[in-house]
């Protein structure tokens, strides 16, 4: 795959806060990269350097596909003027045609509230009238801070439609978020952050096999026995009562409904606590223990 | 590897939708517009109905004219834009260009869209200014149509008493108005300063209300000349010389020149210090007291030198208001009345020659030194009765301010500048000679 941009040793400080500590990143042509971490690990500043809004202390960084277009914090809109007045002004600020912005505006479904002043928006109106501003310029490389936030089912799968588009035209595409479930349905790539260094960078699969064994909730129609048919199963651990939470290895898990079964006690659901993407997350970034 | 990443190099956003894009944010909040609507239709308003009252606004200049010629009601409205009004519309425009984008965290965004931060200076500074042109000129064509249309573009009785025909007048109103306009960008970039150096602190968005109010009160006090005509805001005032005959025209351009240097001092401030701030930094509310010394000092210490300036430069000095100045002024103005008031009484027309008034004034009294502002001047005109030899004599009390204007109030005897009515083309008016408006140079030798 193509590289669309490429970071090496990247260290970013704000007086005593390191906010990026060596951080390396690639992000190739047609990839979407999910960006994750928890609050304060530098997903925002590794991104805004990215748009070129500050410069490393040290390392290199390379937008090799120009150009990059995004927002970090919040689309930066203007309340007080229209949707299509935001946008004209921007496109006109890139030397763009104003022709654009209409197309913009469809793209992320939009259109019938494009003479509407953005101050009526909603948060997912705005985060999607950003992404629309974010493709005025047609860029290359596509930078994203949270563009999911506040966002409902159904603009979230409309933003993600136009964001695997992007990609599959050969955007590349780097996007952070809080939540897991949103990475695993959009990006191939996750990188993870912790107090500004990569904890993780590769597939979204190879993420979810960190998370170590997870615990599963076990409903059933009696309780007590249940907790006592799981104590008696051997590789199994049983980690809460009440609702019933256990560790163990699949073979394990197997054997506990078999013989729940054999004990008369009707299983209702079986299924992990956390997913395994949260509890990659939480193990990488070490948020499980301090919880 | 451990060299640091700089961004490439990216040609800037064209400055001209720049500037668009900063007019169109400016003009696009209600506030805004209703000020614009306000200032299209106040003053003509104010001048419409104030003209039509029976008791006129006579504290102010020109206000005792409201009912003659409607462009006094227009002088009446540009003293009182000047005292209050402009200050609080520059605020309201220029205090908040830079301030705005703190309040809606959206600098960044800017700066990735104009990708130059001198750019978006210029922008922001070229937009503010424009919309604080185009209030006052809004203001100034309002209340000179409101007036011309209401009362009429009649002759208008300048400060010295002498009568300026309507062509003459207009051009002397719009050239008045033009005049507030270096002051005026004078305080908007004092505007642009403190929205740059207080960001989203309403000190900021305050900041030339405060200052030109606080201008104000100074300038009512009896401080010397230079330190007076060093301050911006005596441009304000200094039109008041251009209804004279010849005109005063030494204050209003020295203030012209003090707004201007004060506007650009002001504006590159702005600049130094825009530059130097962190737009990545969300939290960044304001400079800090450096910046807010760094922005302050330079200015205070251009009202100090222009003081000196003006104090060694010019034959200005003490409070500019002395006796001999104050008699010839009202001797002029009172035979200009003089020949007004035997017109409207339909008696032989006379001459300011043959009248040849001089006055002779003393200030609270013989203990008192005569020089200087007070309620307490008292002036005897004497001038020759036309076609016999006596000589006639009427008393004044003025009442000089500290900017140099008076209002002389007639005390007798009463036939002369008594309060009686004469019978004017634009209706019945008080005796011109009852009591009058003048100006006294403050900068005349
Ligand atoms: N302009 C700045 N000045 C000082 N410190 C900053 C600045 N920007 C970021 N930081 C610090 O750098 C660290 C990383 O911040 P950043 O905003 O990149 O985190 P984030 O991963 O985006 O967090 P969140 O999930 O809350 O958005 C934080 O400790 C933050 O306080
Ligand atoms: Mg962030």
């Amino acid at each position: 795959m193509e590289p669309a941009a490429r970071a090496r040793g990247i260290i970013k400080t704000y007086g005593d806060v390191v906010a990026l500590d060596g951080v390396d990143l690639d992000i190739g042509a047609g990839q979407v990269h999910g960006l994750v971490g928890p609050n304060g690990a530098g997903k925002t500043t590794l991104l805004g350097l990215l748009l070129g809004l500050a410069t490393a202390d040290t390392g290199t960084l390379e937008v090799l596909a120009p150009p990059v277009a995004g927002f970090v914090d919040g689309p930066g809109l203007y309340p007080t003027l229209t949707a299509r007045q935001n946008l004209a002004a921007l496109a006109a600020l890139h030397r763009e045609p104003t022709a654009g912005v209409d197309e913009a505006l469809a793209e992320v479904g939009l259109t019938d509230v494009a003479g509407d002043r953005v101050r009526g928006f909603s948060l997912g109106m705005r985060q999607r009238l950003g992404l629309a501003a974010a493709l005025l310029t047609r860029p290359r490389l596509l930078v994203l801070d949270e563009p999911a936030n506040g966002l409902d089912p159904a603009g979230k799968r409309h933003v993600h439609r136009v964001i695997a588009r992007l990609a599959a035209d050969g955007v590349g595409v780097v996007l952070s978020s809080h939540r897991m479930d949103d990475l695993a349905e959009l990006c191939s790539e996750v990188t993870l952050l912790c107090a500004g260094r990569v904890v993780f960078s590769g597939p979204v699969a190879k993420l979810a096999a960190e998370a170590g064994e997870l615990g599963y909730g076990v409903l059933t129609s009696d309780e007590a026995r249940a907790v006592a048919v799981a104590s008696g199963t051997t590789g199994l651990r049983v980690a809460g009562t009440d609702p019933l939470v256990v560790r163990g290895p699949a073979d394990a898990l197997d054997d506990l409904v078999v013989r729940l079964v054999h004990a008369g006690v009707a299983l209702r659901e079986l299924a992990p606590v956390v997913s395994p993407l949260e509890a990659a997350f939480l193990a990488l970034t070490g948020a499980e223990e301090a919880s | 590897m451990t060299t640091a990443y700089a961004p490439p190099e990216v040609a800037p956003a064209p400055l001209l939708p720049g500037l668009r894009f900063e007019l169109v944010k400016l003009l696009s909040p209600w506030r805004v517009r209703l000020l614009l609507l306000a200032c299209l239709v106040a003053p003509a308003a104010f001048v419409a109905v104030v003209s039509a009252q029976t008791s006129l606004p006579t504290d102010t200049v020109f206000g005792r004219w409201m009912h003659a010629t409607g462009f006094a009601g227009s002088l009446v409205v540009l003293a009182f834009a000047c005292s209050w009004g402009l200050p609080l519309l520059t605020s309201l425009v220029a205090g908040d260009v830079f301030a705005a984008e703190d309040r809606l965290g959206t600098w960044r965004h800017l700066l990735v869209a104009v990708r130059s931060p001198r750019r978006i200076f210029a922008a922001k500074a070229l937009a503010a200014l424009s919309v604080v042109v185009l209030l006052v000129v809004a203001i100034g064509l309002s209340s000179v149509l409101g007036g011309v249309l209401t009362v009429g573009a009649h002759p208008l009785v300048g400060l010295d008493g002498h009568t300026l025909g309507a062509g003459e007048a207009a051009r002397t109103v719009l050239l008045a108005w033009l005049c507030v306009l270096p002051p005026t960008l004078a305080l908007a970039a004092v505007g642009l300063l403190g929205s740059v150096v207080l960001g989203r602190s309403p000190m900021g968005l305050l900041l030339p209300a405060v200052l030109a109010l606080t201008m104000n009160l100074v300038l009512l006090l009896p401080v010397p000349v230079p330190l007076r005509l060093a301050l911006p805001s005596n441009a304000f005032l200094a039109w008041r010389g251009l209804f004279t005959e010849p005109a005063h025209t030494g204050p209003l351009l020295l203030g012209t020149a003090v707004s201007l240097f004060w506007a650009v001092l002001a504006t590159a401030l702005a600049y130094v210090l825009f530059l130097r701030r962190d737009f990545t930094d969300l939290a960044y509310d304001g400079a800090g007291r450096r910046a807010i010394a760094a922005a302050a000092l330079p200015l205070a210490g251009l009202a100090g030198i222009g003081a000196l300036a003006i104090g060694v430069l010019t034959p200005a000095s003490g409070t500019g208001i002395e006796k001999a100045k104050v008699e010839a002024s009202l001797a002029t103005a009172y035979g200009h009345l003089y020949r007004l008031q035997a017109a409207q009484l339909h008696r032989p027309a006379v001459t300011e020659a043959q009248l040849a008034a001089s006055a002779d004034c003393d200030k609270g009294g013989t203990r008192v030194v005569d020089r200087g502002p007070g309620h307490d001047w008292r002036c005897v005109v004497s001038w020759h009765l036309p076609g016999t030899s006596a000589v006639g004599t009427a008393i004044y009390q003025l009442d000089v301010t500290a900017e140099g204007r008076y209002v002389a109030d007639g005390d007798g005897p009463k036939e002369v500048n008594g309060n009686f009515w004469v019978r004017t083309p634009s209706g019945d008016a008080p005796n011109p000679l009852w009591q009058l408006d003048g100006y006294v140079d403050l900068l005349d030798d």
